[in-house]
């Protein structure tokens, strides 16, 4: 439990003011969520957030489970959320890539869950104690197919602990797999992080059937106008079948085009026609930007520091900080890029080039890249030298 | 009584640097955690976490602020705690120029050319206090009370709220023993 030996005992809601670790805030975010099963394998600079949970979810009434391997993991919490248990696992880069077949079957079966990979220098094993952000496309394209999932980027424990009770809503409003992409320079920092009462911890719940078990007009696969179906749980009765080959409305097989093509257009058209209510960016010093800095996790952090520098030397700088990285923040940045104000955009991220691409299908405005392979922050200073450059 | 806070553009960087087992992780802990919930202050804490931390060096970062911190890590400390020798040694030529050096002068051996360090016996100093192990604490207690970076009572709150409650009172011992002799010091 690292320094702080007095950990909660048995309280779900740690209320109030806390001096916290970012992978903590994670795991007490799930619980605030209501988070009912954690399966995971643990890995660094994930594995706080399996301590905790270990420590902490079976004193609240939860279950964990340390798996085999990455693979269990994701398939184990599949089971338990179509089962309805709010459902968690945590992993890095190369647990990440394990995990990716199975995150299309949740794609593909409509199955809510959270998962968490705090990024690490990649690829492969890479550099296990130290950051990276080389998982974004990762994150989007990683399974095989067209699909889309939202996945969200915070830069402090706070927002480790916000986003994900927010990942929790989102996963179960849509029945989708939600990611929180930490990094480990988040996931390992310590800084003050506020609980709130319970009374303040949304909770948007899953759509469930309007018909009772055993109706034979309940299609469990067939949409509202919101492009979601209501969720039967295993056990209460309905006759449900889950099956990753593509689908009619009743849950069964039906392998030709025009089924197929039913499906994977709802699939991804689900999350695009919710894309403004899950978009969080946050906008500083924007108002009269010449030149705007596009970032996320921790090196937004680094992004916020250079534009400050930048205004104190007169040059008119903002910062966009993506807080959702799926879906992108499209209508922002083309917004910025239309506004006859802004002369060019500069994407700083601990990869090779990836946030980057997306800011360049949007504007036909200079886009300046700063990347780095991983392994340690991109400071404030190289980020004011491109901005004054 | 300590001049005014080491510090630079408002911003304090704090490393506290030792072996493994010394509690820099822990001094790190309660130095952040005083500054955030307890003295209105924003603080972030890290610690030195590669390959070249273990069965060695280990260090803990702290950046303490008036204003919300953005770069969370410590580049050139205002303050640099050196609990032995490699430490000191290697994180030395770090310090910003005018900042702050304390050392345990029983397990460090500073340069020649080194002035204006303060130098406490903690390891000693928590012998006495029975258990050698709350050095640490009493380091702590001495960076307290020579710099003012955080308050005395914003620190002790600190403790009361993260150690056991059995060794309260020996961890308390340990500070203020070393927040006195911060008070009654001169500089070396």
């Amino acid at each position: 439990m690292g320094a702080d030996a007095k950990v909660a005992g048995s309280t779900r809601l740690m209320v109030g003011e806390h001096f916290m670790l970012g992978d903590h805030a994670c795991a007490e975010g799930a619980l605030a969520a209501g988070l009912d099963f954690f399966a995971g394998y643990p890995i660094t600079p994930s594995t706080e957030i399996c301590e905790r949970l270990a420590h902490r979810l079976p004193q609240v009434g939860g279950r964990f489970v340390q798996m085999e391997d990455e693979l269990g993991s994701i398939a184990a919490i599949l089971g338990a959320s179509a089962a309805g248990a709010r459902s968690l696992t945590a992993t890095s880069g190369p647990g990440f890539s394990l995990m990716m077949e199975n995150i299309g079957l949740a794609v593909m079966m409509e199955i809510p869950c959270v998962i968490v990979d705090v990024m690490r220098g990649s690829p492969s094993t890479g550099l296990p104690t130290l950051v990276g952000q080389g998982d974004v496309f990762q994150a989007r394209w990683g399974s095989h197919g067209d699909y889309s999932i939202v996945a969200f980027s915070p830069s402090s424990p706070q927002e480790c602990f916000d986003l994900t009770i927010r990942a929790f809503n989102v996963a179960d409003q849509l029945r989708i797999p939600v990611f929180l992409l930490m990094d480990e320079t988040i996931g390992h920092m310590t800084e003050r992080v506020v609980i709130p009462p319970a009374a303040q911890i949304p909770r948007t719940p899953r759509k469930r059937p309007t018909h009772a078990p055993g109706e034979k007009l309940f299609l469990p696969f067939k949409a509202d106008s919101d492009l979601i179906p209501p969720m039967a749980h295993a056990g209460e009765g309905y006759n449900v079948h889950f099956t990753g080959l593509t689908h009619d409305e009743r849950g069964y097989p039906a392998l030709n085009a025009q089924a197929h093509e039913e499906l994977v257009m709802r699939l991804s058209q689900k999350v695009s026609a919710h894309a403004s209510e899950v978009t969080l960016v946050e906008e500083v010093n924007l108002e009269d930007a010449e030149v705007v800095v596009v970032a996320f996790g921790c090196t937004a952090r680094s992004a916020r520091r250079a534009v400050n520098l930048a205004r104190q030397r007169g040059i008119k700088a903002g910062l966009l900080r993506v807080i959702t990285l799926w879906p992108f923040p499209e209508e922002q940045v083309r917004r910025l890029a239309g506004s006859g104000r802004v002369k060019r955009f500069i994407v700083p991220e601990i990869n090779l080039g990836q946030v980057c691409r997306e800011v360049e299908r949007l504007t036909s405005l200079p886009v300046d890249r700063i990347n780095r392979a991983g392994g340690a922050m991109i400071s404030p200073q190289s980020i004011v030298e491109v901005i004054a450059a | 009584m300590a001049a005014s806070v080491p510090m630079t553009n408002g911003v304090t960087q704090v490393r506290i640097a030792g072996f493994g087992g010394q509690g820099v992780i822990l001094t790190g802990m309660l130095l952040g955690k005083a500054a955030s919930l307890y003295d209105g202050k924003e603080a972030v804490f890290t610690q030195s976490y590669g390959p070249e931390a273990r069965g060695g060096a280990s260090s803990a970062d702290v950046v303490i602020s008036s204003d919300p911190v953005d770069y969370p890590l410590v580049t050139n400390p205002d303050i640099l705690v050196a609990l032995f020798q490699e430490a000191y040694v290697r994180f030395r030529p770090l310090l910003r120029e005018g900042g702050m050096l304390i050392v345990d002068d029983e397990l460090v051996h500073p340069d020649a050319g080194e002035t204006g360090m303060h130098a406490i016996p903690a390891t000693r100093m928590a012998e006495a206090l029975g258990r050698r192990i709350v050095a640490n604490v009493v380091v702590f207690g001495y960076l307290v009370g020579k710099t003012g970076v955080i308050s005395r009572d914003a620190a002790i709150k600190a403790i009361e709220s993260t150690v056991k409650p059995k060794t309260y009172q020996l961890n308390l011992d340990a500070f203020s023993a070393g927040y006195e002799r911060a008070r009654g010091d001169r500089v070396s």
